[in-house]
């Protein structure tokens, strides 16, 4: 079996406030395969967000890594041989640069904000691949121009027109789709999402998915999906993972977590989507908020708002242990936690 | 029939951008009862918050008239316009945004409800904004009263808003995207306490949303309507305009909809677009204002002639060519 592309293991990063230390990411572990798509679902706050910013070094400064391992493994292509595996935690200088864009790439939440208003579409490809230390020759210039026109026309987008525009010239949508398409100018073998759909239309959210779908069929990099849309998740996802607090509380195949979750969050999670086919009546919100990341609660940290909770889920921390093939929860109740949430009704 | 809480009559909204006239909101026919429970949906530019606005008064016609208990909030006498300034409240949609940062949760609410003499004294003040409290979930109340907005979390502050849009005793509440900022995991407990309001105190909701499937979910015993480029194009009850869409524009957006269900949402058949771009509001197509992207495109007749908001054989009405008319 080949290795992971990325194998994230005790993964914590803090924010200092003047309260204290927010805890945001908290010994968080996951694999992503070669090709994989993983989704992180969470709610605003759960550190999803901050994950994503930790593996590409773009934390704030207040923010800390407090401890954990992130490990890069390229696999070989037809241009270059496979690296061993690189610890991307401690990368600087000219090695980060040649980690960022060319190994692992990502895609902001806002494409409003994150191209450039003063440069043309062009100038954004163009000033890319310079800052990587592409582009010495003419030659090259040429190669990259057909190279960008071809990932323009990828993601379903008049290359020649698109080229030549300012990005107030282009719809939210149309933005989106040049900031995936500039994400694999370097031809990453991992592409983060950071909520790549969310304040989009829905009809220009469809043709994103299927866009996102089609690329990753003809390109095989692996994708990291932060997300607080189930149903996002669900349909681009192999793998889910649900992010509580700042942990991951369970984790496994999309079908397994959606068919059978075992974490009371997820279970609650999934019953307080509506759907425009599910029966109406069982839709339940989740009790409660999201606890303080500065002042966490004791043990289980999703027990104030379990109506599963007890004695044990208060005192001690739960572990993410796997209880089928594949599948891992955080739970102490996780055997009979949906039969109870069954009868559960708020 | 009863006279309706609110009508809106041929009402039409344009804004002037750069010297151009754009066409926010055209020749809108609407009509809601007390009690009514009303979702618009529809994609951001189709005109729905502009109509919630002109609705809670908040921003007057281009033309055309909306009756607030059978009279014309532009024209109407000054105390009918309290009674219509009392009687249509709006929810915003950024509880960060819409209560003052230094005012006590007592105070946002006390201060509409002295002003509009609703209560009096003190005393009677703070017991009435415990029972307000109260009614959005706020318990116990004391823990609330003195807290500021930046003590309460997203969800909590959405409800004050509602207990501030509830101090005057309003018939009828506009939310405009009202859980659209709050988490997954509690939208649905938000929109228990608004169908509340109505089943315990007669309270009509309209919600502006974009999300169908929560537009179902709330509106399972009211209407659905469906706004495309400032057209209403598709009129129901809730649960036939979902499970049994009649024009092109609602199929094409439920069918696009991804379910929170990995087989279903999978398998799920999706109608493609002509065109994925959408049309300016500055050139609006001709005829029905779908056709350049409409999947059942049928020619002339629909790059000419505005179709008519009709009847349709389910029940709803809809403004499509290719839709039949409900012969009685």
């Amino acid at each position: 079996m080949p290795e992971p592309v990325l194998s994230v293991h005790d993964l914590s990063i803090a924010y200092q406030a003047r309260r204290g230390q927010v805890q945001a990411v908290r010994n968080i572990s996951f694999d992503v395969e070669r090709g994989e798509a993983v989704a992180l679902i969470g709610e605003s706050g759960s550190g999803k967000t901050t994950v994503g910013l930790g593996l590409m070094h773009l934390l704030p400064t207040m923010a800390k890594v407090l401890g954990g391992s992130v490990m890069y493994r390229r696999h070989a292509n037809s241009l270059e041989p496979a690296n061993s595996a690189i610890e991307v935690l401690g990368l600087q200088g000219g090695s980060l640069r040649q980690f960022r864009w060319h190994e692992c790439a990502m895609v902001f939440q806002s494409a409003l904000n994150a191209l450039n208003p003063v440069l043309r579409i062009s100038e954004h490809f163009i000033d890319t691949a310079k800052a990587h230390g592409y582009l010495s020759s003419y030659q090259q210039t040429a190669a990259l121009q057909d190279r960008s026109l071809k990932l323009l026309s990828m993601v379903r987008l008049d290359p020649e027109r698109v080229w030549r525009s300012f990005p107030h010239e282009l719809s939210g949508g149309m933005r989106q789709r040049v900031l995936i398409a500039l994400a694999l100018l370097l031809e990453p073998q991992l592409l983060i999402l950071d909520e790549p759909t969310t304040a989009l239309d829905i009809l220009t959210q469809r043709n994103i998915m299927e866009v996102l779908k089609e690329l990753r069929q003809k390109l095989g990099f692996a994708m990291l999906f932060i997300s607080h849309d189930l149903a996002l998740a669900a349909e681009l996802a192999d793998r889910v993972a649900t992010v509580y607090a700042g942990e991951i509380i369970e984790i496994g195949d999309v079908r397994t977590v959606f068919n059978r979750p075992y974490h009371p969050y997820t279970i609650g999670l999934i019953k307080a989507v509506p759907t425009l086919t599910g029966d109406n009546a069982s839709l339940v919100s989740v009790p409660g908020s999201p606890p303080d990341l500065i002042d966490l609660p004791t043990g289980c940290k999703f027990h104030p708002r379990c109506p599963l909770a007890d004695d044990r889920c208060r005192r001690e921390e739960t572990k993410l242990t796997e209880v089928e093939s594949g599948h891992k929860v955080a739970c102490w109740h996780w055997p009979n936690a949906r039969e109870v949430l069954k009868t559960f009704q708020v | 029939m009863s006279e309706p809480l609110i009508a809106l009559e041929h009402v039409n909204r344009t804004f002037m951008v750069k010297g151009q006239t754009i066409k926010a909101v055209d020749d809108l026919n609407l009509s809601i009862s007390a009690g009514d429970i009303m979702c618009l949906v529809g994609e951001s530019g189709c005109g729905k918050t502009t109509t919630g606005k002109m609705i809670a008064g908040l921003l007057p016609t281009s033309s055309g008239r909306i009756l607030y208990r059978g009279k014309d909030i532009a024209t109407i006498t000054d105390k009918d316009r309290k009674a219509y300034r009392l009687g249509v409240q709006m929810v915003h949609q950024d509880p960060y945004a819409s209560l003052n940062p230094i005012q006590t949760v007592y105070q946002i609410l006390a201060a509409p409800l002295q002003h509009h003499n609703f209560t009096r004294g003190e005393a009677k003040t703070k017991h009435r904004v415990r029972e307000l409290l109260g009614i959005v979930d706020l318990t116990p109340p004391n823990d609330f009263l003195e807290k500021y907005p930046h003590q309460l979390s997203g969800g909590q502050r959405q409800r004050v808003s509602v207990a501030r849009a509830l101090t005057v005793q309003p018939a009828f509440i506009v939310a405009d995207e009202a859980v659209s900022m709050v988490d997954v995991s509690i939208r649905i407990s938000l929109l228990k306490m608004f169908a509340r309001l109505k089943d315990e105190m007669g309270v009509g909701v309209l919600l502006i949303t974009h999300d169908l499937a929560l537009a179902r979910y709330f509106a399972w015993e009211g209407r659905i309507g469906v706004m495309y480029l400032g057209r209403l194009v598709e009129v129901g009850q809730a649960r036939d305009v979902v499970d049994h869409p009649q024009h092109p524009y609602t199929q094409v957006l439920l069918s696009a909809i991804p379910e929170a269900d990995p087989d279903a949402t999978r398998s799920k058949r999706r109608i493609e677009l002509r065109s994925t771009d959408m049309p300016s509001l500055l050139q609006l197509p001709t005829g029905c204002t779908f056709h350049p992207r409409c999947p059942a495109f049928m020619g002339e007749v629909c790059e000419k002639v505005i179709p008519p908001l009709k009847k349709a054989d389910w029940g709803s009405d809809v403004s499509c060519h290719l839709v039949p008319a409900y012969e009685s």
